[in-house]
């Protein structure tokens, strides 16, 4: 680690004012990925910004349109404990990485992130969420930019992020065995108006929407609906522990079982 | 009924209180007074010429006590390498020079170029940041078969070309396994992989360098397994420092498993770097260090043939294997190969004619040395795969072809140069068998079918040899060490002992153990005593820890030690009961006049010893304290049988295994319980290689696991419960304890099972699919059922 100082503002406008005092500095959430990277010197910040202070940004509510709100600071735990207006929400977030990962890792950490291999980008996408920063409301399928990129502007923080609760949903994650993020997860969502397919982990583009898929689903929400459907390899992620054809035939399988597990 | 102390009682292991309440002590709690830190600067290049390395910036940095490059090591001895082969033409191995930081040329990734000493480990790093290296580089010699083509990248531009050495075992006998797989009836040939492997003990590795100037003594304390090895390998071979001027340390240790054998660089420098600071000098790997410095281990190419004859009984087997060294020889790495691997070829079968061929290749990457098992888990995995696949070509009972071949009669000499000495195949398979259910098997298949999942079960056989030995006959073979052990017992005068033993714990939880064998010895309470390991200061020379040799070779020399300790006990006793030395019985703690009721306790008996007003001066020396040396006259042959069954998912490829069992012949056990841990961690370890770890390079020498999230280590929830035993028994013919060694076997027998229960689910489903290489990884597994 180089040397940097911390500040833990207690509200909003603190921290936007302190992340607009120099470039150097950047959002901490739960440390889960910027702390190792850190560590090995790839990053050198002036300054980190904890938000884990502000109140404004923590714990799980229920919106007037019966969506879950998650405060942007809100760790995979809490999600995990109490999202169950939305239950496959709250399983997603109880199988990110380890206890002591889900003790600290943030919602809004997850998603400024964009990690072509994190699971709450599927689940964002996939429940059409709408991700509010200190400046605006972003719908997800506007958010997701590519792997590790995203609409955020620099200095913009996550302060919520708002899931339409669905009729319906799974989330199957098919785990990368030494790191454990989805070598290819699959979030499934059926909503009075259609179904939505997001994919996280297979794409060299980060996560994605399988529109065919979602239209096969939308007009018949059955596992069988998919037969014959199947995505391209070319331009999936191919690595030490899968590739690109494995990871495209994955996203049919994984497909399919959210389907039938959806509830 | 379990006894409660003493030779086969599961004792508690003392060591775990301090263990797992943070009183261990591992080498990075020490901390010495005005201690500096080094930092390594460690080439991210595979293979490339030093052109110019850079320091000034570096040596101005704040808290930098100095910066070193390999011309400071000019004249200072090289890495020394602890084994010489010599290949089947007469000719010794080549032997590249293993500078302390590298000299001209960068051959691996991690590869220390420069050091750092600085006042604080974030200055160290600083510094070394500021160091400006010029590198040209060069192609990367990778692959094992492309490095031995003519014309190919030399590692080493002043060695021949990339093969170490071309063995062959036993050589004599080519031409006449050549003949018989002329006259075979069937042939059985399979092509494998021993997966690379990285050790990754818990705690990394940390050396710190201590030199007093007023007595010109060194200290080096190490997270070693051996720390006398380490003190005559690195003072004589590198640093020329007189034994009784150096001292080395491995206190508690966090696991070994083979990678902490060897001598380091990292070790010497910190001891030459603090004599030459006049500090001293800490060096604390990172789990990143780790990945890239660390020997690895297995890294083995295999083509292997089974020749049968009409009636299926085997006639011979020949195998041909490239052995990746890596960019320089570590310290055992040239006989792992040869010596721990093409002796074990003839398993647990009575194939007459044997003949093994191997490569040793040079390639531009980590070094590979020894591995828990160390050539034994690479014979035992192609050996037992090819006697699985010619099982199922010949479509006979994997089960019955073993049997049939097994080895029945003992001692029993293999045409690979070894003599069994005692074993019994096929009590070992009949446990299994009760123990695996395998006439419950085709229910639990028809069960895994319904719920859409194909079901494979696999078994082997394996055959270890622990406590390489007898000195003289290694040193035939190349050995530049001897192998025994030694074990010094010091009694005190109120009857408590200290066992200073030259072997080494660190997870192997000798200080119970070894205390139970004295305990049971003398009749004491094994809280009497104390088991004293690792400091070259207060432990006799000994050859430390690795090849499951500690209870049979360490174990034996404690006990000669004892019995010595017991001998004169018993003259002082005869004194004191004023008896003659024959009468004397000792039982219980006490000695006592055979047939009589007259006897003196253990106590009065050491306190004689050492206060000798009522003693017989004029024949015996007052003390009781004995040193023994054991040089074992064989290897032990532990020995047995395992089952895995597995899960396959058709439609991901992911294994999951449903249910292991082991049933091991180790000969006597000393604490049943340890040994039941010692498996269960060695089976992890071997469904670790044979599911989930795979150390892997790019063709550019960048290694591509280089950390956890790519290099999976297994975890609690990828194994099932275990079913282990160790009731079949025959002991070992030629130690005092007729002991085994079980360290290894879990790590040796379990990777061919896991292989043959996917192989086996595979072919349920009709796929011709007659291997997969480790590490079966879903990925592998989907492409091999969908080729
Ligand atoms: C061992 C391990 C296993 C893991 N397994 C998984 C897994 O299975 N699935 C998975 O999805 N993830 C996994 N993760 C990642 C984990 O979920 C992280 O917590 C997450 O990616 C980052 O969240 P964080 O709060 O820790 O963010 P930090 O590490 O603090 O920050 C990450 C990035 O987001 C920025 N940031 C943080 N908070 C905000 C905010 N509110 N607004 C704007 N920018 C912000 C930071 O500046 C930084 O650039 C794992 C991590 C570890 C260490």
């Amino acid at each position: 680690m180089y040397n940097f100082d911390v500040v833990r503002p207690s509200r909003i406008a603190d921290a936007v004012k302190e992340l607009s005092d120099s470039t150097e500095s950047q959002p901490l959430g739960g440390g889960q990925t910027l702390i190792p990277t850190l560590k090995q010197r790839l990053a050198s910040p002036e300054k980190l910004v904890s938000v884990a202070g502000i109140d404004e940004m923590q714990g799980v509510c229920k919106g007037d349109d019966g969506s879950v709100c998650i405060g942007g600071a809100t760790t995979h735990a809490t999600v995990a404990a109490e999202a169950g207006n939305y239950p496959a929400l709250a399983a997603t977030a109880s199988h990110i990485g380890d206890p002591a990962v889900r003790n600290r890792g943030t919602i809004g950490g997850s998603l400024a992130n964009n990690d072509p291999s994190a699971c709450y980008p599927a689940a964002a996408l996939a429940s059409g969420a709408t991700i509010k920063t200190n400046t605006r409301e972003i719908a997800a399928d506007d958010y997701f930019q590519g792997m590790f990129t995203t609409a955020l502007d620099e200095g913009e923080i996550i302060t919520e992020v708002r899931f339409p609760v669905p009729e319906k949903a799974n989330y199957q994650k098919f785990v990368q065995p030494a790191s454990r993020f989805a070598l290819v997860g699959v979030f499934v969502a059926k909503y009075a108006d259609g179904v939505r397919v997001a994919i996280t982990g297979a794409s060299n583009d980060g996560v994605f929407r399988w529109t065919e898929a979602e239209a096969a689903l939308s007009s018949n929400f059955s596992a069988d609906a998919i037969d014959g459907l199947s995505l391209s390899g070319d331009d999936m992620i191919s690595d030490l522990h899968g590739t690109g054809d494995y990871r495209a035939h994955l996203c049919g399988v994984m497909t399919k079982r959210a389907v039938a597990a959806a509830v | 009924m379990p006894k409660d102390g003493g030779i086969g009682a599961s004792s508690k292991r003392r060591e775990d209180i301090r263990f797992l309440t943070g009183e261990g002590n591992y080498t990075d709690d020490i901390n010495l007074r005005g201690q500096a830190y080094v930092h390594f600067l460690r080439s991210d290049i595979a293979h490339g010429t030093i052109k110019s390395i850079d320091t000034a910036a570096a040596a101005g940095m704040p808290g930098v006590v100095r910066v070193f490059t390999g011309t400071d090591f000019e004249g200072v001895g090289t890495i020394p390498c602890g084994w010489q082969v010599t290949d089947r033409h007469g000719e010794v191995m080549q032997e590249p020079a293993h500078p302390i930081l590298a000299q001209g040329k960068v051959r691996h990734v991690g590869e220390p170029v420069a050091a750092v000493v600085a006042d604080s480990p974030e200055q160290a790093r600083d510094a070394a940041e500021a160091i400006v290296l010029d590198i040209d580089e060069l192609p990367a010699v990778v692959d094992m078969k492309d490095a031995l083509k003519d014309g190919a990248t030399k590692v080493h531009d002043d060695l021949n070309n990339n093969l170490c050495y071309d063995w062959g075992f036993v050589e004599e006998n080519k031409d006449a396994v050549t003949k018989a797989f002329e006259d075979a009836a069937h042939v059985t040939s399979l092509e494998l992989v021993n997966n690379r492997l990285v050790a990754n003990p818990m705690e990394p590795r940390v050396a710190v360098g201590d030199y007093a100037r007023g007595t010109d003594e060194s200290t080096l304390y190490t997270t070693s397994q051996n720390p006398h090895v380490i003190r005559l390998l690195m003072g004589a071979f590198v640093l020329g420092i007189p034994e009784h001027k150096l001292r080395v340390v491995a206190p508690d240790v966090g696991g070994g498993f083979g990678t902490k054998i060897f001598h380091y660089q990292e070790e010497a420098f910190c001891t030459f770097a603090a004599k030459a600071c006049n500090r001293p000098v800490k060096w604390t790997s990172s789990r990143s260090e780790a990945f890239i410095s660390d020997a690895h281990g297995r890294d083995h190419v295999t083509k292997i043939e089974l020749a049968l004859d009409a009636d299926n009984n085997f006639t011979a087997l020949r195998t041909e294997t490239h052995a990746n060294m890596g960019a320089y020889l570590s310290t055992f790495a040239p006989s792992v190969p040869t010596w721990l691997h093409g002796t074990l070829m003839a398993g647990n079968y009575k194939t007459p004619l044997i003949y093994v061929n191997v490569k040793a290749v040079f390639t531009n990457t980590v070094p590979v040395d020894a591995y828990r098992g160390a050539g034994r888990p690479e014979a035992t995995f192609q050996l037992e795969r090819v006697v699985d696949k010619a099982a199922r070509e010949l479509g006979v009972d994997p089960i019955a072809l073993r049997r049939q071949n097994f080895i029945t009669e003992f001692p029993y000499a293999t045409p690979v140069a070894v003599e069994y000495d005692t074993g019994d195949y096929h009590g070992t398979m009949d446990k299994l068998e009760e123990m695996g259910d395998f006439s419950g098997f085709a229910a639990r298949r028809a069960e895994s079918e319904k719920n859409g999942k194909l079901r494979g079960l696999g078994v082997n056989c394996y055959i270890e040899a622990c406590g390489i030995a007898p000195s003289n006959l290694v040193g035939q073979l190349g050995a530049r060490a001897g192998l025994y052990e030694s074990a010094t017992v010091r009694v005190n005068a109120t009857g408590g002992l200290v066992v200073m033993t030259g072997s080494h714990s660190h997870g192997q939880g000798h200080e119970t153990s070894f205390a139970q064998v004295v305990a049971e010895m003398i009749g004491i309470d094994e809280n009497m005593i104390e088991i004293v390991h690792g400091d070259t200061a207060n432990t006799p020379m000994g050859m430390g820890t690795y090849g499951s040799r500690s209870i049979a070779v360490g174990g034996s020399a404690m006990v000669r030690a004892t019995e010595k300790i017991i001998n004169k006990a018993k003259k002082i006793a005869s004194h004191l009961l004023e008896a003659s030395e024959a009468d004397i019985e000792l039982k219980d703690g006490a000695f006592s006049v055979a047939g009589t009721d007259k006897s003196v306790a253990w106590g009065d008996v050491t306190l004689a010893a050492y206060v000798p007003h009522n003693y017989p001066l004029e024949d015996i020396e007052p003390g009781l304290e004995e040193t023994a040396f054991y040089d074992p006259s064989n290897f032990t042959y532990p020995s047995g049988a395992y089952a895995c069954e597995v899960e396959v998912d058709p439609d991901t490829g992911k294994v999951t295994i449903e249910r292991f069992a082991a049933a091991d012949d180790f000969g006597n056990i000393i604490n049943p319980m340890i040994v039941t841990g010692q498996v269960h961690g060695g089976i992890a370890q071997g469904i670790g290689q044979a599911l989930l770890e795979n150390c892997a390079y790019d063709d550019n020498g960048q290694l591509l696991s280089a950390s956890y999230m790519d290099y999976a280590m297994p975890r609690a929830d990828d194994l099932p419960m275990f079913s282990v035993d160790h009731s079949s028994q025959t002991p070992c013919t030629h130690n005092p304890l007729g002991v085994k060694g079980c360290g290894e076997a879990g790590a040796i027998g379990s990777p061919p099972a896991v292989v043959n229960a996917v192989v086996d689910a595979l072919q349920s489903a009709g796929k011709d699919v007659t291997h997969v290489d480790m590490p079966l990884s879903p990925d592998r597994v989907w492409a091999a059922m969908n080729g």
